[in-house]
């Protein structure tokens, strides 16, 4: 039975990593994720975890590293000046391939930016984020209820395919209360062989490292981490979508941006225009062919996000720009009213091109 | 009768250490101080960046590599998912002391119930022989040809006298390895460094002095004769913490 409560989309976060069975939690202060640090830092000592505040974000993630080498599930989140510092982490976890869950609770930028809600990280979390080739799973919650679940989804996927996973929020889907029901499932448990436990004496040592001096090795080691991204690709792709079976003009956003977008989807049906909602619940992997299928019935694609144009780059590789795509976007903190999406909509129906 | 062998703690591949390091003694210090606790199949190590970036191809125990300067936010995050395990990092002064200054200080500040090897050089090794933190004034490196310009770059950073200021740290130590009297000096640290974490005593760093004949442009024998003329009179040996001490004082 699921227990629900009125809760902030943070706090439902920080609750879902209890769930999924973490119980190493490494952080750094920064709006406007606040939330998920202030409520571990109580909930975790109830139940012998560890809440431990690190003296950067950088060190933060490097205990996550460790705590991941020793078989634990461990996590970390921010927002967005704090996940820049995290890139180095996020690179030396997908060489050494340990899963982690880190969490971006997006805010404007660049730079110091501001603190109000952005998706301007599009393109840092779903390329990697830090050097070298590499991906992370990202998963784009949009509403307090998907912070918990998809942090549940996060922790099983970074297991199951040893990489990490990262929640892509943003300040609103994080402060904002709603109802979230407590889904009462037993964490996954998931064999790790290969964990830093000590030898026992008993079996040869192991080593964590991503340093291959050996151009083949590391070729080889490259390889063999993109056919588990392949697999990922081919199995984990998520997306919702809304009055998508006739529709022309279709929105494709995630997050707060999605919820925007679905009260001015809503809006455009009760005037007949045939609008329709995609929204990414995995930004990476993107859901390209879902896309593709719809552009053979859509005119148009409207990229709604809050970003000076991001993710509409995913929408045109892959519809392999067959179609128009517009960008519908407010940037440095700004969330479009319905009305503004509506207003792009109509414009587009009329066949503009913004 | 076997009077010296290799450490259970040691694998059998040949280090890659220059002629005269003094990288091998250091290992095998460590290896011998866990094999004296029998603590073998519980220690896991973090391997720094810098000429010992492949330690964990020496030593037979569960072991790690960490980012630049990282290695006690990996180990603090390894001891804290299992606090049973036994966490060492080995680290070079060019990662502890200048780009990992703030995992070691506040490492130490927790009184992260970890042990620290940091081996002190003077000298960034393994990209060359750049100035270090620790360079000495007027050294000259590759980066400071006309000798450390203390106008310009400093002066080196002690680091054993700056975290003794620290309250957290259990035990400070500083010992070199150009002696047989100081290599007998070393062990004993390293093995109390260990056993203080067996313990539960909490953060334990020995600063090991070490020789880079090839990167100081000396013979082998001519660079510990430098150790002890030049380093060991600006980088003073000595215990400069010890809480365990100071109860049983």
């Amino acid at each position: 039975m699921a227990n629900t409560i009125l809760m902030k989309g943070n706090e439902a976060l920080a609750e879902a990593a209890i769930a999924a069975g973490c119980r190493h939690y490494f952080g750094y202060p920064i709006t406007p994720q606040t939330e998920i640090g202030a409520y571990l830092a109580k909930r975790m000592p109830e139940i012998g975890g560890v809440f431990l505040q690190a003296e950067s974000e950088i060190a933060a993630i490097h205990m996550v590293y460790g705590a991941s080498c020793a078989g634990k599930r461990a996590m970390t989140s921010s927002s967005s000046p704090g996940i820049s510092l995290k890139s180095e982490g996020l690179s030396y976890l997908a060489g050494s391939d340990l899963p982690a869950l880190v969490v971006n609770v997006q805010r404007a930028g660049p730079g110091l930016g501001g603190i109000q809600p952005a998706q301007a990280d599009y393109f840092q979390a779903t390329r990697g984020g830090g050097h070298g080739d590499f991906r992370n799973i990202v998963l784009a919650p949009a509403s307090a209820q998907e912070m918990y679940s998809l942090t549940l989804r996060g922790f099983d996927l970074a297991d199951r395919y040893n990489m990490t996973a990262m929640i892509l929020a943003d300040g609103t889907i994080g402060q904002m209360m709603e109802q979230v029901a407590l889904e009462s499932a037993e964490p996954t448990r998931v064999e790790k062989p290969w964990a830093l436990t000590g030898t026992r004496g008993e079996r040869e040592k192991h080593v964590i490292t991503s340093l291959y001096l050996a151009p083949e090795e590391l070729e080889e080691k490259n390889l063999s981490r993109f056919a588990r991204y392949k697999l990922v690709e081919e199995r984990e792709t998520d997306f919702d979508s809304y009055c998508m079976e006739d529709a022309e003009i279709c929105l494709v956003a995630y997050g707060i941006a999605a919820r925007v977008s679905r009260s001015a989807v809503a809006m455009a049906r009760e005037k007949g225009i045939r609008a329709g909602l995609i929204r990414p619940i995995t930004l990476w992997p993107f859901p390209s062919e879902t896309l593709l299928q719809a552009a053979s019935h859509v005119r148009q694609f409207l990229s709604v996000e809050l970003s000076m144009g991001q993710m509409i780059q995913d929408i045109e590789l892959a519809i392999r720009c067959s179609r128009p795509v517009s960008l519908v976007s407010r940037v440095g903190g700004m969330i479009p009213a319905p009305e503004e999406v509506l207003a792009a909509i109509e414009r587009a129906a009329k066949g503009e091109t913004l | 009768m076997i009077v010296a062998s290799r450490p259970k703690s040691m694998t059998t591949a040949p280090t890659h250490y220059c002629p005269g390091c003094t990288h091998g003694i250091i290992h095998r210090l460590v290896a011998e101080a866990i094999d004296a606790l029998g603590i073998e199949g519980r220690t896991i190590g973090v391997a720094p960046v810098g000429c010992s970036v492949l330690a964990y191809n020496y030593f037979n125990l569960d072991m790690t590599v960490a980012a630049h300067g990282r290695a006690p936010a990996v180990a603090t995050g390894l001891k804290r998912a299992n606090p049973e395990s036994i966490v060492f990092t080995y680290q070079g002064d060019g990662d502890l002391a200048s780009i990992g200054m703030a995992e070691a200080v506040h490492a130490a500040a927790r009184n992260e119930n970890i042990t620290v090897i940091f081996v002190n050089n003077a000298v960034y090794g393994m990209t060359g022989g750049q100035m270090a933190p620790t360079s000495l004034p007027r050294q000259v490196t590759q980066t400071s040809p006309l000798g450390r310009d203390e106008a310009l770059c400093g002066l080196p950073v002690k680091v054993c006298e700056m975290l003794a200021q620290l309250d957290g740290p259990e035990y400070i130590a500083r010992v070199a390895t150009n002696s047989v009297k100081n290599v007998l000096s070393a062990k004993k640290a390293i093995e109390k460094a260990f056993r203080n974490q067996v313990e539960g005593r909490g953060f334990s760093l020995v600063e090991v002095l070490s020789a880079c004949p090839t990167n100081w442009g000396m013979t082998p024998a001519d660079a510990l004769r430098w150790m002890d003329s030049a380093m060991i009179p600006y980088y003073p040996l000595g215990v400069f913490k010890d809480k365990s001490a100071k109860e049983e004082g």
